[in-house]
Formats: C-alpha cells, structure tokens, sequence
C-alpha cells in the first residue's frame, strides 16, 4: 500500500514573541527575546521571577466571558492558534468535517485549574465545593476537544502528552493517520499554559530553569558556556496537515509538505538526558529514514536546545555523529533562546518556525550568545545572534521530553 | 427587589453570560438562559456559597427558573 503524500496548509501561533503568525515570524527573524518578570502570579518568593509570557492578553480579546471561564488558558491558546490556522487554510467552507480530525499535543493541560481548585478545597473546612467545570477544563484533551465542538471537526481527536515532545508526537500522529487515509486533514499542534507557583515551583524544585533574574532577556542562551537551565515559556501553534490530493483538489496554499517522523526513547532516566546522546541519534536515524532522505539533504535543524548545560552537549553530539562532516554545513538553531520552552507547545511553535523558515529562505537565530562553550565544536553554525538568508529545502525539528521521549519532524519544500 | 433578589439575578448574569433584561422571574436556565447541565451545576455551587446554605439535591432538581431560585434562597437563606 503506498502512503499518501501530506502537505501543509494553514499556520497559527499565540507566542511570547506574537499572537498571530505575522507577528511571531516578525520576532523570530529580528532576533527578540521573548522574556519579561512574571506577571501572572505574584513570584517574588521564587527562585525564578522571569518568563516567557504571551503578552497584553486578554480572553476577551477571543472569547465571551461565558465561553472563555470554561476554558483553562492551555485551552484558550489551542484554540486561538487553531483558528489563526483553519481560517489560513479556508477549512470552515466546502471540506467533508467527517473527515477533518484534531490531534493536539499537552505535556500537562490545564495546570492553574488544577491548582485553584485544590487551593481552593485546601482553604475549606473539608466540605468538597469542587467546580463542575474542573475536571473538563483541567485535562489534557479539553483542547482537542473545544477546537472540535467549535468548528465541528468529526474525524480523530485526542491528545498525545510526552512532556516537551507532546505536540511533536501530536503532528507526527496527525501525519500517520492521514497518510494511511484514516482522515483527510488533520488540525495539530500544541499548547501549554504552566507559568503558575505550581509550575514555576515545580520546575525550580528540578534545578531545570535558569535563575538568572538580573538578566531575564539573555537568560535563554542555548549553547552559551554559561546556560543555566530553560526558561519558561507559554503559547500554542497550530498547523494544518491535509492529503495532497485532497489540498490540490481544493486549490490550498501548501506551505511545505511533511515527509517524515522520527521516536525514540532515552530508556536512561525520568528527568536527565542520556549524555552520550544515543537515543537523540536514534531519533533523527528514525526520522531520516521514514523521510527516504540523506543525511546530506537536511539544511537546517531546529533543535531541542533547552539552554540547559546537559541536554544542549548531548543534542549536539548526537548531530555530529548522524550527520558527519555535513554537521559543519547545517544551520543549527534553537528558537528557544527567544520563545522560551512552551513544554508539550514547543514542538507546535517549533515546526510553524521551521515552515516559515522554508517559506521565507531565512534560519531564524539562536540568541544570548555571549562565550563559545569549549565542550561545543566551534565549526558547527548554530546561527548565534542573528537570522541568516538560506535557501532550506530541508528542516528538522527535534523535541525531546522528561520521561526520555525523542521526536523528530521532517518538513521540505513543497514541489508538485 | 429583595436584596436576595438582586444578588441572585447578578450571580446569573456573571455565571451565564446574559444580560440583565433576560433574567426574569419566569426565565428557565436551561431554556432561556442557554445553560447547560454543567452551568445549573456551577448556579446552585454559587448560590450555596452566597447564601450560606446547603441545597440537597432532591430539591437543587426543582429550581429551574430564575424566580425557582429566588423564592427557594428567601426562605432558606441564613
């Protein structure tokens, strides 16, 4: 049985660079940092007081009040960036919604719900006054969900959760079912909303995020000898993946066709990344192979590069020993140095990055880099500092989650 | 209006999203007010928690209406 081929069409993101694609893409390419004090809950007892947050938003930008309070924020970013896409791709008109399925990606879901609620039972006396709304607004899959019931998609729906590689997985899922026919189109991506104290608690707990409160704009310094840990991010992206035949019968806009998806699994440890880097090789072998493509074909890598001081050595190790000498032609990047890690959303905005880049022939940069890491070869171009003009035919965006989850997406530019 | 009167009508106006106008005495939650099981849920929650009082909910099944709700609080708030 042979696959069907399967094409881009529609783009959305709510980032902490921009709430639509226009204004995301503008923050890539200029190199902006993304980072700011944390205003969403009171951090000054923290270890960390800094994030990546969406900026000036406001539900009722997007939603009725009614509508918007039955949402948990993860939620609310899901279904902004999906819209920005649907409505990019002209899916509400003319399209068999029996066909159309949703396969979004969370590494937590709705995080503030959860910890309200309990907050809430905690302060009582022991009577439960839970909300009847907690637990769909709280689990992962009110996001698949709400963009369903909101557009009336009736093709496969759920929610893939493998930490930061969440919405990776989610893509690369939405890929395999329309490839083997189960669903025309597919809206992916992915979400996360966890700036809360539980969230900013939790991962400081983990000695995983940067405390580098005097410097929050270059704290996210990927490759940088002095990283110290990820910072938070929050946002969602959304792409439209759609059966070539069926985007061409419609007349779509393709952007980039998808052509292959790699997983693996470290089997190393809950949180820390296998240093010698074997299931990061693993997982870009895997992906290569699925694309039917050499090594030699990729121009660009959008790497996983949290800014934290193991998992950035053992990414890197692992490009050079799948990709040889070509390692030294590739653009490297870790768009996180200016979005922050948007966790289980970071694959969702990672790949809408990666198909612009193709779109635009520019790699956007890894910022914050100040001091060459001595462990890092200094012949690799991880594309410090500023965007460069590439032609990128081919790109790679990894993602890689705790719990030892490895994702790999390949995106070429489309060609009849 | 009582004063019970008044909270009740603003802890649907918040919780429902509607407009001051629709909430009549005769206004059905679920037929006029476009609330849902879950929302008449949430409803009943708020006014125990504003009214201090505990609703069973042989009797939360029979408070379907705004003016239900009102005349149930007049009697039975603390």
């Amino acid at each position: 049985m042979a696959f069907r081929r399967v094409v881009v069409t529609g783009l959305g993101a709510i980032t902490p660079l921009g709430s639509t694609v226009p204004a995301y893409w503008e923050g890539l390419h200029q190199g902006v940092s993304g980072a700011a004090p944390i205003t969403r809950f009171d951090a000054s007892k923290f270890k960390t007081r800094f994030a990546c947050e969406v900026k000036n938003y406001n539900p009722d930008d997007y939603f009725d009040r009614k509508e918007g309070r039955k949402m948990d924020l993860f939620t609310q970013f899901a279904v902004i960036a999906s819209d920005e896409a649907i409505k990019d791709a002209g899916l509400l008109e003319g399209v068999n919604k029996d066909r159309v399925g949703v396969i979004w990606g969370s590494g937590i879901g709705g995080l503030k719900t959860f910890q309200e609620e309990c907050f809430n039972f905690a302060k009582g006396d022991g009577t439960p006054r839970y909300n009847p709304f907690f637990i769909p607004k709280m689990i992962a899959d009110s996001s698949s969900g709400n963009i369903s019931i909101k557009n009336g998609f009736r093709g496969p729906n759920f929610v893939t959760t493998s930490a930061c590689a969440s919405s990776s997985d989610a893509i690369v899922a939405a890929y395999n079912y329309i490839r083997l026919g189960m669903a025309d189109v597919v809206v992916t991506g992915g979400s996360e909303a966890a700036i809360t104290e539980a969230g900013v608690g939790g991962f400081n707990a983990l000695k995983a995020m940067s405390e580098r409160n005097d410097d929050a704009l270059s704290a996210s310094r990927p490759y940088d000898k002095d990283r110290d840990g990820f910072v938070l991010g929050e946002g969602a992206g959304a792409l439209i993946l759609e059966a070539y035949e069926h985007a061409q019968a419609r007349g779509a806009k393709i952007y980039a066709e998808i052509i292959g998806g790699g997983l693996s699994s470290d089997a190393y440890h809950i949180t820390a990344p296998d240093p010698t880097g074997e299931g990061v090789v693993l997982v870009m072998q895997n992906a290569l192979r699925d694309a039917g493509i050499q090594p030699e074909e990729v121009d660009y890598i959008n790497t996983h590069g949290t800014s934290t001081p193991l998992g950035d050595g053992a990414e890197v190790k692992a490009i050079q020993k799948v990709f040889g000498e070509h390692a030294y032609k590739l653009n490297i990047s870790s768009t996180k140095s200016m979005t922050g890690h948007l966790l289980g959303g970071a694959g969702g905005i990672e790949a809408v990055a990666s198909i612009l880049a193709i779109q635009h022939g520019i790699v956007p940069p890894t910022i914050n880099h100040f001091t060459d890491d001595p462990e890092l070869d200094p012949k690799l171009n991880f594309t410090f500092n500023e965007a460069q003009k590439r032609e990128v035919r081919v790109a790679m965006s990894n993602t890689f989650g705790f719990g030892g989850h490895n994702t790999s997406v390949v995106f070429r530019k489309f060609q009849e | 209006m009582s004063e019970i009167a008044e909270k009740v009508k603003a802890i649907i106006i918040d919780k429902l999203g509607v407009e001051a106008s629709e909430v009549t005495p005769e206004a059905s939650f679920t037929n006029d007010l476009g609330a849902d099981s879950l929302d008449t849920v949430e409803l009943i929650m708020e006014f125990e928690k504003e009214f201090n009082v505990s609703i069973p909910d042989d009797q939360a099944e029979n408070i379907g209406t705004v003016g239900q709700a009102i005349s149930y609080l007049e009697e039975h708030a603390k």
